[in-house]
């Protein structure tokens, strides 16, 4: 729908906008040798008004036909044309609004000189047309620019929710409150392995924080990360836990977002080796195919444990982060095959790469 | 000195389980009497060490800390520990003594083991249907039921199951032709069950809609459910209003 029409309170100012038409026209009509100031006024104003709508119809043909290089002549054959039949319309309803008028005594004479300035009138419409044409293109570009700013503030407040998911995100507290009582545990039993684990922690977290400041870093940057976690984890988990990665050489020198794969890898613990007694293989697969960069990981899960909500989340963290980065070009996809959960990404490699 | 106590410990990672037998085996008077890894052994562990107290986690392969609760008998004094303070209301909810968040000082687990310590002497018992209404998620219907049968423990997902049939204290949960007897009442039960797939269709037997193949007038204002292997159920009155009300809604029941 037309914007003025599509929103109440928009009609009137745009009528009041069209009243020093009608004055014009009423001087074009009253011009000496032509109609009388009467017959002049009372044709101008309800021609103005139906103009006032005609003219809109010029929104149609300037939305279809966006302003563009090397479209001129279409430009100027379509609008000419819509220009030459909305001003006939127009010089036509005036024709038949002059004989209702010519009905008063007063005015019996209007029919003969209206058709004298039918030629006069018919130029007159052809020119606002195509004024409501150049206004209608200036409109369109006001609209499109307001919509690009409120898409790129929509993106903005995507990418700082993901980027604060993100940050909650590498440092989960069940995570810590797990660890540090895993270590709690080891201070008696083995200081050792405590002091181990302390170390270990503290390497997955200070990473973490470093990588977190930047934009991209290379897939083997957020493997190295992957690899601390799962360390800190394996204290916990003892033997129930293995980790094994298949990344190519090219596969691993690829930029990606920091912290993308981390919610993927703390799924597969949570919700797949926690839930197994004999535990199993988190599994990180990457390799470069042309432009793309395919990362696959695979987990063993109970398939009849009570399904979990916060699994949930993390998928949707990872969705809107790869959105914000990549807008539709990256690919994700998580399947659950014979008791295995696999989560599949694809995502662009950027060209200067 | 007090009394001897009698201890299970249940988590599945080693260094929580490290770190409970440490503490609690320092006390005097307390006698560790099993410990497990997943809630199998639990149920298992608990029915040869006979506990007064069992120290649980929730989060845990196969069965939950709450399931391992339903399936401990009501005179074991339970104590949670867990890294996630979401379970808290629950725990109480079904009367645990305590529920310790991890990581504790030895102080905070010494506090629960007296908690419980008094909780198995004065014989305050959790009733299990209230346990069974924590096991699941909030606001979400349960997927499965658990029966333990002596030391074993059978897990039954819910599409699995027939029918429930009371029978005095127990629930009979009939699958397949094969039989399980849960210490629950049938009411408590049907509370965690989706109304859309089980209906209650007599004051003894709560059935699984999709097994109903029809329903039978076999006297004036008596029927009977006959399901698709053949089993007949009878049908209350009002369980044949709120079957009809459930089949075919726009009859107005």
């Amino acid at each position: 729908m037309h914007p003025i029409l599509a929103r109440k309170g928009r009609l009137g100012p745009y009528l009041a906008a069209c009243a020093p038409l009608a004055a014009i026209l009423v001087a074009l009509l009253a011009r000496p040798g032509a109609l009388s100031l009467r017959e002049a006024a009372v044709l101008a104003v309800p021609m103005t008004l139906l103009y006032a709508f005609l003219g809109l119809s010029a929104w149609y043909p300037a939305r279809s036909l966006p302003l563009a290089r090397g479209r001129f002549a279409l430009l100027l054959v379509t609008h000419c044309v819509s220009a030459a039949c909305t001003s006939a319309v127009w010089v036509f309803a005036g024709a038949g609004l002059v004989r209702v008028l010519a009905l008063v005594p007063a005015f019996s004479a209007l029919p003969a000189r209206y058709a004298l300035e039918v030629p006069v009138l018919f130029g007159a419409g052809v020119l606002l047309y195509l004024l409501s044409v150049a206004l209608h293109y200036v409109l369109l570009a006001f609209e499109a620019a307001r919509e690009a700013e409120r898409r790129e503030s929509a993106l903005e407040v995507l990418a700082r929710t993901a980027e604060l998911e993100a940050l909650k995100a590498r440092i989960h507290p069940h995570f810590l409150f797990n660890s540090l009582n895993s270590i709690s545990a080891l201070v008696g039993a083995d200081p050792a392995k405590a002091r181990e684990m302390c170390v270990g922690l503290a390497d997955f977290l200070r990473q973490s924080l470093s990588v977190g400041e930047r934009a991209a870093i290379p897939l083997s940057e957020e493997i190295a990360l992957a690899t601390s976690y799962l360390d800190v984890e394996r204290a916990r988990f003892g033997g129930r836990l293995s980790f094994e990665t298949d990344v190519s050489a090219e596969g691993a020198a690829c930029a990606v977002p920091p912290l993308l794969l981390q919610p993927l890898v703390e799924n597969a613990v949570v919700h797949g080796i926690a839930t197994l007694e004999a535990g199993g293989v988190v599994r990180v697969q990457a390799e470069r195919s042309g432009r793309r960069l395919r990362i696959v990981i695979e987990n063993p899960y109970d398939p009849d444990a009570p399904s979990k909500r916060r699994g949930g989340l993390g998928l949707k963290m990872v969705r809107d982060r790869l959105s914000v980065v990549y807008g539709g070009e990256a690919l994700f996809a998580a399947r659950r095959v014979d008791g295995m959960h696999l989560a599949i990404l694809s995502i662009p490699i950027p060209a200067d790469a | 000195m007090r009394d001897e106590v009698r201890v299970l410990i249940v988590d599945d990672e080693e260094p929580a389980r490290i770190l409970l037998r440490e503490i609690l085996g320092a006390e005097s008077g307390v006698t560790i009497v099993g410990e497990a890894a997943n809630g199998f052994d639990a149920v298992r562990a608990a029915s040869e060490g006979r506990p007064e107290v069992a120290f649980l986690d929730i989060e845990m392969p196969r069965l939950n800390g709450f399931e391992v609760a339903e399936l401990l008998s009501p005179e074991v004094a339970v104590v949670f520990v867990t890294a996630y303070d979401q379970w808290a209301l629950k725990a109480f909810e079904i009367h645990a003594a305590d529920y310790v968040l991890k990581p504790y000082r030895p102080e905070r687990l010494r506090e629960a083991l007296t908690r419980a310590r008094d909780r198995s002497r004065s014989g305050a018992r959790p009733s299990p249907a209230a346990i069974a209404a924590s096991a699941r998620p909030e606001g979400r219907f349960a997927e499965r039921v658990v029966v333990r049968d002596g030391a074993q423990v059978h897990v039954i997902p819910l599409d699995r199951v027939d029918w429930f049939e009371a029978q005095d204290d127990y629930v009979a949960v009939r699958t397949g032709g094969s039989k399980f007897l849960k210490l629950q009442t049938l009411a408590a039960l049907a509370e965690t069950l989706d109304p859309a797939r089980f209906l209650r269709v007599h004051r003894s037997f709560v059935v699984n809609v999709e097994r109903i193949e029809r329903i039978e007038l076999y006297a004036k204002n008596s029927h009977a459910a006959v399901l698709s292997d053949g089993s007949r159920l009878p049908v209350s009155r009002d369980g044949h209003a709120r079957l009809k009300a459930l089949l075919d809604p726009l009859s107005g029941g």
